[in-house]
């Protein structure tokens, strides 16, 4: 445990001294920022354009860093043989995953809760208070960032035996289909031939099903998020990167390092 | 190194224990997200031009997107006896990514005319989206069509259907039956006839199963009520001869009147009311009204 | 106990890129090293050496055959508690510094704090690194990388320590220190099997040496052992030589050096003695007789001649 510890740390280290990530986070605070701007063009609905605006931001920011730096978790260390010296300590090949996925985790989440403040800072600035549909909002932060969980288990994944440019096409791929599950779905429910649609709905299930964690129109309308949902989406991250993560762990496992 | 024998039946079974609970959770959240979905999510953006912007020119690629989810839309709003609030704005981003897309512009004149549950009613809607598609399809002349059928039936404005079917069959290659269609609706509007014929001509003008469904249904309703027409000056006739309500169809095959017991279109005997009014038998009258004809 | 043992190790590589063939990195090696010994594994470029190592790190997966370190079987990864080693062409962290790397690399081993802070000192002064220990990895020369790497490799005291190419990339002050240091470990108890295909530092430091060419084993002793296969020889020392003595002993070997007033003649041993009644005869003033063993790099040009053995990159 100490071990899995320490390289996720050390990738955290890593991603941190990495100035991607403050180009990124930039970025995303600026953009937060033009929200607010044209919130003031279109009057009564500065919130609403904030709340899509910001989320949105904090998504695909968050997106960004998952599979800039997800794709190099393993192959930058891989093609660097920086792997020869960590591999000959005692420690297990899945560690060397669970490490990994572990900093990119941690890494996500400061940026996130960065991301956020500046955020709420925003939201504050526009509504000069806090009211009741604010806590959802949270709600929906959260789904984003099992979101960007998920994109990073994936990134990782295809980073154990692609290369960089191939690993974020097909990270990037799952992300925009996932994101388009719900089309599929009615795609699979509209077509005549049942082993047609018996495919359809094979791969609905199979393909990361990102669109189920957005919830920020709704939110931004002030709705709140049911428990259950709350609950399911939280047990479908679990399960869906603990699959993932399997799968990296075996591949990884039986790899010989060249 | 685990070798393959090994570690192969494992991850079969992972895969498989794996792929259920997937499947399982995601069922849930399926239903839950049906309840919850808030519709509007599907509209980041209410204008058509944005969406343009931001296609970055697979703006026919997302044309075909905005299409089925307005066709998905409108069914879902039929089950469930919805407003269909979105009908409109969706078919207005997709034409304005594809202006060519005619079927876009027919399905919102169809529909958008028909009367609730089966749609919002909004015949206004309808002539906003057919200007539309004549200003980008300006040699299409079938729109002159549709746009007189919305005020035929949305409007019941007689006088500017006529118009409308006048103005299209002034176009070159418009067919004839344009000019006729003019002239019998400014005469007889309000006649079945009439109705049958522009229903009819719309279910010839278009291979879209959903709008020649509606058409069918609207024909059919109309034979119905053409039926019940027939059928019950038979029965005032009988009325006015025997001076007795028939009780039974059986009475008026007795009398000669009628060759056997009248059946509707779905196959079930028309219903003849103590008082001798004919009526609709009512599970066939369900049927048609789930279907969206109401009578 | 040996410290190591190999046993039939075996390693195919599948080249090609529509009809995969194999490619025998490894053929049936098996050879053993005993506790407290200076191992060297000595062979041309391709040999395998760096093939061995790796799989006996568990880096690469052997075909067939298998290993025992320090008694273990070569699935035991708790053993590598106890293992140390230096990569071939080490690259580490740019964005780390020597003493966070090494803070690292003792965390792996689970080092607690205090220990882990007094080792990573007294090594970054063993390898003399004390000053340039906060600079960032990237900063660093070829020869410093060198000597962090072999930091990183002793950073948990290890019992037995592989070391791959260690001299690689080191100016002679460099090579001395890491020939002090690997003495040093042996005189601590430690195993040491380095690999490297410069025959001096197996000349100066092993007690025993394994040859390999083309994935096989062509030769495994001491020193002595293998170049006794050569054949012995001596060398002779004349002094003030007369020219018709140089020429008679001229007859007797081609290698024949004039220096000024001194002649050197390599004689092979049973021809020795004729030589010496040849420069009694002469009236030549004999210096010395020295025992000459065929060097190590006779050997290696004799036994793998000139062929030139190809060098691939293997992309798996």
């Amino acid at each position: 445990m100490q071990r899995v510890a320490a390289i996720a740390l050390n990738t955290f280290r890593e991603a941190v001294r990495d100035r991607v990530l403050y180009n990124l986070i930039v970025f995303a605070l600026l953009l937060i920022g033009t929200a607010i701007l044209f919130g003031e063009i279109s009057i009564g609905i500065q919130t609403l354009i904030l709340i899509n605006l910001g989320l949105a931001a904090i998504t695909f920011f968050g997106l960004a860093i998952a599979i800039f730096i997800g794709i190099g978790l393993v192959y930058k260390e891989l093609d660097k043989r920086t792997l020869y010296a960590l591999l000959s300590k005692p420690v297990r090949r899945y560690e060397f995953i669970l490490g990994k996925f572990g900093g990119l985790a941690l890494t996500l989440l400061i940026n996130t809760a960065f991301m956020t403040a500046g955020f709420f800072l925003a939201l504050y600035y526009v509504k000069r208070s806090f009211d009741a549909g604010d806590p959802p909002i949270l709600v929906a932060i959260y789904f984003i960032f099992l979101q960007l969980l998920l994109a990073t288990a994936l990134a990782l994944l295809f980073s154990c035996f692609s290369s960089p440019v191939l690993s974020a096409a097909f990270t990037l791929g799952l992300f925009l289909v996932g994101s388009f599950a719900a089309d599929l779905k009615d795609l699979a429910d509209a077509l005549e031939a049942p082993w047609l649609e018996g495919v359809m709905r094979a791969i609905y299930y199979a393909v990361p099903n990102f669109s189920n964690f957005n919830v920020i129109t709704a939110v931004a309308h002030g709705h709140s998020v049911p428990a259950t949902l709350f609950w399911s989406n939280t047990a479908y991250a679990a399960v869906y990167i603990t699959l993932v993560l399997l799968a990296s762990m075996l591949i990884f496992q039986n790899r010989n390092l060249k | 190194m685990i070798p393959v024998r090994r570690w192969l039946p494992f991850a079969i079974l992972v895969a498989l224990l794996g792929g259920a609970a997937v499947v399982h959770i995601q069922r849930n959240l399926d239903a839950e997200m049906t309840v919850f979905h808030v519709e509007a999510q599907e509209l980041y953006l209410t204008s058509g031009d944005w969406v343009k912007r931001l296609s970055l020119g697979y703006h026919g690629l997302l044309a075909c997107l905005y299409w089925t989810r307005a066709v998905q839309h409108f069914g879902r709003q039929r089950l469930a006896h919805g407003e269909y609030r979105l009908l409109y704005p969706l078919l207005d981003i997709t034409t304005t990514l594809d202006p060519e897309l005619i079927l876009a512009y027919r399905f919102g004149a169809v529909f958008l005319t028909e009367e609730p549950p089966s749609g919002p009613g909004r015949p206004e809607l309808a002539i906003k989206l057919l200007e539309k598609g004549l200003q980008q399809n300006p040699a299409y002349w079938r729109f002159w069509y549709d746009i007189g059928f919305v005020y035929y039936r949305g409007f019941k404005d007689y006088q500017k259907a006529s118009e409308a079917f006048y103005q299209g069959s002034e176009y070159p290659g418009a067919a004839p039956w344009m000019r006729i269609m003019a002239a019998k609706v400014a005469a007889e509007g309000g006649t079945r006839q009439t109705a049958r014929a522009l229903w009819q001509e719309l279910y010839n003008s278009t291979d879209d199963p959903t709008i020649r469904a509606s058409a069918e249904l609207h024909l059919l309703g109309l034979r119905i009520d053409d039926e019940i027409e027939f059928l019950q000056a038979k029965v005032d006739h009988y009325i006015h001869v025997t001076r007795k309500v028939p009780s039974r169809w059986e009475d008026l095959f007795a009398a000669g009147l009628l060759p056997g017991r009248p059946l509707d279109p779905m196959g079930r005997p028309y219903r003849l009311k103590y008082d001798g009014t004919v009526l609709l038998d009512p599970q066939s009258r369900i049927f048609t009204s789930k279907l969206g004809w109401r009578e | 106990m040996p410290a190591l043992e190999i046993i039939e190790l075996t390693k195919d590589y599948l080249r090609g890129f529509w009809r995969k063939r194999p490619h025998r990195a490894l053929d049936r090696l098996s050879l053993t090293v005993e506790e407290g010994e200076i191992f060297g594994l000595l062979g041309p470029n391709g040999a395998g050496k760096t093939t061995t190592l790796k799989i006996l790190l568990r880096l690469v997966y052997p075909t067939s055959g298998t290993a025992r370190l320090l008694g273990k079987p070569l699935e035991d990864i708790d053993v590598h508690q106890r293992l140390g080693y230096l990569p071939e062409s080490p690259y580490f962290y740019d964005y780390l510094t020597a003493r966070e790397f090494l803070d690292y690399c003792g965390q792996l081993f689970g080092l607690d704090t205090a220990r882990r802070r007094q080792r990573v000192g007294s090594l970054l002064e063993r390898v003399g690194l004390t000053d340039a220990a906060d600079f960032a990895l990237r900063h660093y020369s070829r020869g410093m990388l060198q000597r962090v790497a072999i930091a990183q490799a002793l950073i948990n005291d290890p019992d037995l320590v592989f070391l791959d190419e260690p001299m690689l990339g080191l100016d002679p002050v460099g090579r001395r220190e890491v020939r002090d240091i690997i003495l040093e470990l042996r005189a601590r108890g430690k195993t040491v099997c380095f690999s490297t295909h410069i025959l001096s530092d197996v000349e100066s430091l092993c007690d025993r040496l394994a040859i390999l060419n083309r994935g096989r084993l062509h030769g495994l002793g001491t020193l002595d052992q293998i170049l006794q296969l050569a054949g012995r020889a001596s060398e002779v020392l004349v002094a003030k030589p007369s020219p018709a003595l140089a020429d008679a002993l001229r007859t007797f070997g081609n290698m024949l050096r004039v220096a000024g007033d001194r002649l050197t003649l390599t004689v092979p041993d049973e021809k020795i003695y004729p030589v010496i009644d040849l420069i009694r005869q002469h009236g030549g003033q004999l210096l010395a007789i020295n025992p000459v063993r065929t060097s190590l790099e006779d050997y290696f040009f004799e036994a793998f001649g000139t062929e030139k053995v190809p060098e691939v990159t293997l992309k798996e």
